[in-house]
């Protein structure tokens, strides 16, 4: 009855890992955006911006992913609302997302020096003028390593939404299990196609580092 | 009437007040050093003239137009009032060339070739025209400080304001910048500057403010301040024993 060959699995594998790519890949860019709209509100003045970001941001912090996963699907469910599950998924990734990266990117807006700040007032700037002139552009350099790290998160976060029956790769994983009965190799090649994801990820993060470092130095 | 005119301004900072009650008048062309032991005011009232910090109470106005902490009158001041820092503050990257072109272009809107040839103008009067394309980390603290003042002159300021400037550098690099500052106040700039350089305020400033404890405690020009001082805390700060 096992009459499942090895490239069977691995076939049916990758053709899922099609849904993890693209659904990272949905979900980072969407929560870059949302991320960045969060991050202006975190850090402008007034007080209704900086309040609203700080409780957005300690809610998807301190709660699991998956809860919020379960939330999407089926709290929208109660109101009589049908959420197919790549919908959930997608909208509490992107969430997820936006709220890091949102914590993650007001740290390099903050490491840049009061003293610019103060160069550019005395210059006559406004805040949009010093925010796109001298601000982002040496937060930009400090962020794109720890962004370009974070995007590991977002492609391992995917895995939890085969709870919620999105067909990515782990979700296929257990199918592929299923009928073959060989759970050892499956998940073997499961990780070993999370990690050919993910390690070009880290190292281009490292490697970055590197660069910008050295860049910043010399220029 | 004055070019600046500064009248009984007080700033505060929660139960501490810094500033309390400050009266000067600058003329046009006037150069004036403010010194004073640290924690005396002298930064702060530097910093309100600019409107980096705002104040409390009493009024500041430079040519004729009242400092008001909304935006656009502190952009219509800062268009008059150009400030140089004891860090330097340049923008890190861009080039020389770029820091003092950018808030031409930004502010005021000056084209780039226009912003350009002002830009290697600048450079040039403090000495610097063949840094153009070097960036600020290329640079020695003398040159940095010297691009700052490049850039604050791009913008055409009535008036400079000189935050301790030389206070960062190494001390064979203080002249260099002492004497664009010299150079500036001859050619007519009315300058303000806080600063530990008594040799150059007594050769170069029209005035001296001796400030202590968040008040003008003693003013008039150099040879009157330095050489017979009338209080005896100026007389402690200046190391006078009779």
């Amino acid at each position: 009855m096992n009459d499942f060959t090895t490239w069977d699995i691995l076939r049916n594998l990758l053709l899922a890992a099609r849904w993890t790519v693209l659904l990272s890949i949905v979900s980072f860019v969407g929560g870059s955006l949302v991320g960045v709209a969060l991050l202006f509100a975190r850090i402008g003045k007034g007080r209704l911006g900086p309040a609203f970001a700080r409780t957005y941001i300690e809610l998807f912090q301190g709660t699991p992913l998956l809860m919020q996963l379960f939330l999407a699907f089926f709290g929208l469910g109660l109101f009589g609302i049908d959420v197919p599950a790549w919908l959930a998924a997608a909208v509490a990734l992107i969430l997820w997302t936006a709220a890091f990266l949102a914590e993650i990117w007001r740290g390099c807006v903050e490491s840049v020096a009061k003293g610019q700040w103060e160069a550019s007032s005395s210059l006559g700037m406004g805040y949009l003028q010093q925010m796109r002139w001298v601000i982002l552009p040496q937060a930009l350099r400090v962020a794109v390593p720890p962004t370009v790290g974070f995007s590991v998160q977002v492609v391992k976060g995917t895995a939890l939404t085969s709870i919620i029956g999105f067909v990515e790769l782990s979700k296929a994983g257990t199918m592929v299990t299923n009928a073959t009965f060989e759970p050892f190799t499956v998940y073997g090649f499961v990780a070993l196609i999370y990690f050919c994801l993910c390690w070009p990820l880290s190292k281009s993060s490292q490697i970055l580092e590197r660069k910008l470092n050295v860049a910043h130095r010399n220029h | 009437m004055s070019l600046i005119e500064i009248t009984e301004v007080k700033k505060r900072f929660g139960d501490n007040e810094v500033l309390k009650g400050i009266n000067i008048d600058v003329e046009p062309g006037e150069v004036i050093a403010i010194i004073g032991k640290s924690g005396s005011g002298k930064s702060t009232l530097l910093r309100c003239i600019n409107g980096l910090e705002t104040i409390d109470d009493g009024s500041i106005s430079v040519a004729g137009a009242q400092l008001l902490p909304d935006e656009l009158h502190l952009k219509a001041l800062r268009l008059k009032v150009g400030m140089i820092f004891q860090g330097f503050n340049l923008f890190p990257h861009l080039t020389a060339g770029r820091n003092v072109m950018l808030s031409q272009m930004v502010v005021k809107k000056t084209p780039k070739a226009e912003a350009e040839v002002m830009a290697k103008k600048m450079l040039e009067r403090v000495g610097l025209g063949h840094k153009f394309d070097a960036y600020p980390d290329q640079l020695s603290g003398g040159q940095q400080q010297r691009v700052a003042i490049a850039r604050a002159l791009a913008m055409q300021p009535i008036a400079l304001l000189c935050d301790e400037i030389t206070s960062a550098l190494d001390p064979e690099l203080v002249n260099e910048v002492l004497a664009v500052v010299k150079e500036l106040a001859s050619e007519g700039m009315t300058l303000l500057m806080v600063t530990h350089e008594m040799r150059f305020a007594r050769d170069v400033c029209s005035r001296v403010v001796f400030m202590h404890q968040g008040r003008v405690h003693e003013i008039g020009p150099p040879e009157e301040v330095f050489a017979n001082p009338k209080t005896p805390e100026l007389k402690q700060f200046l190391g006078v024993t009779h």
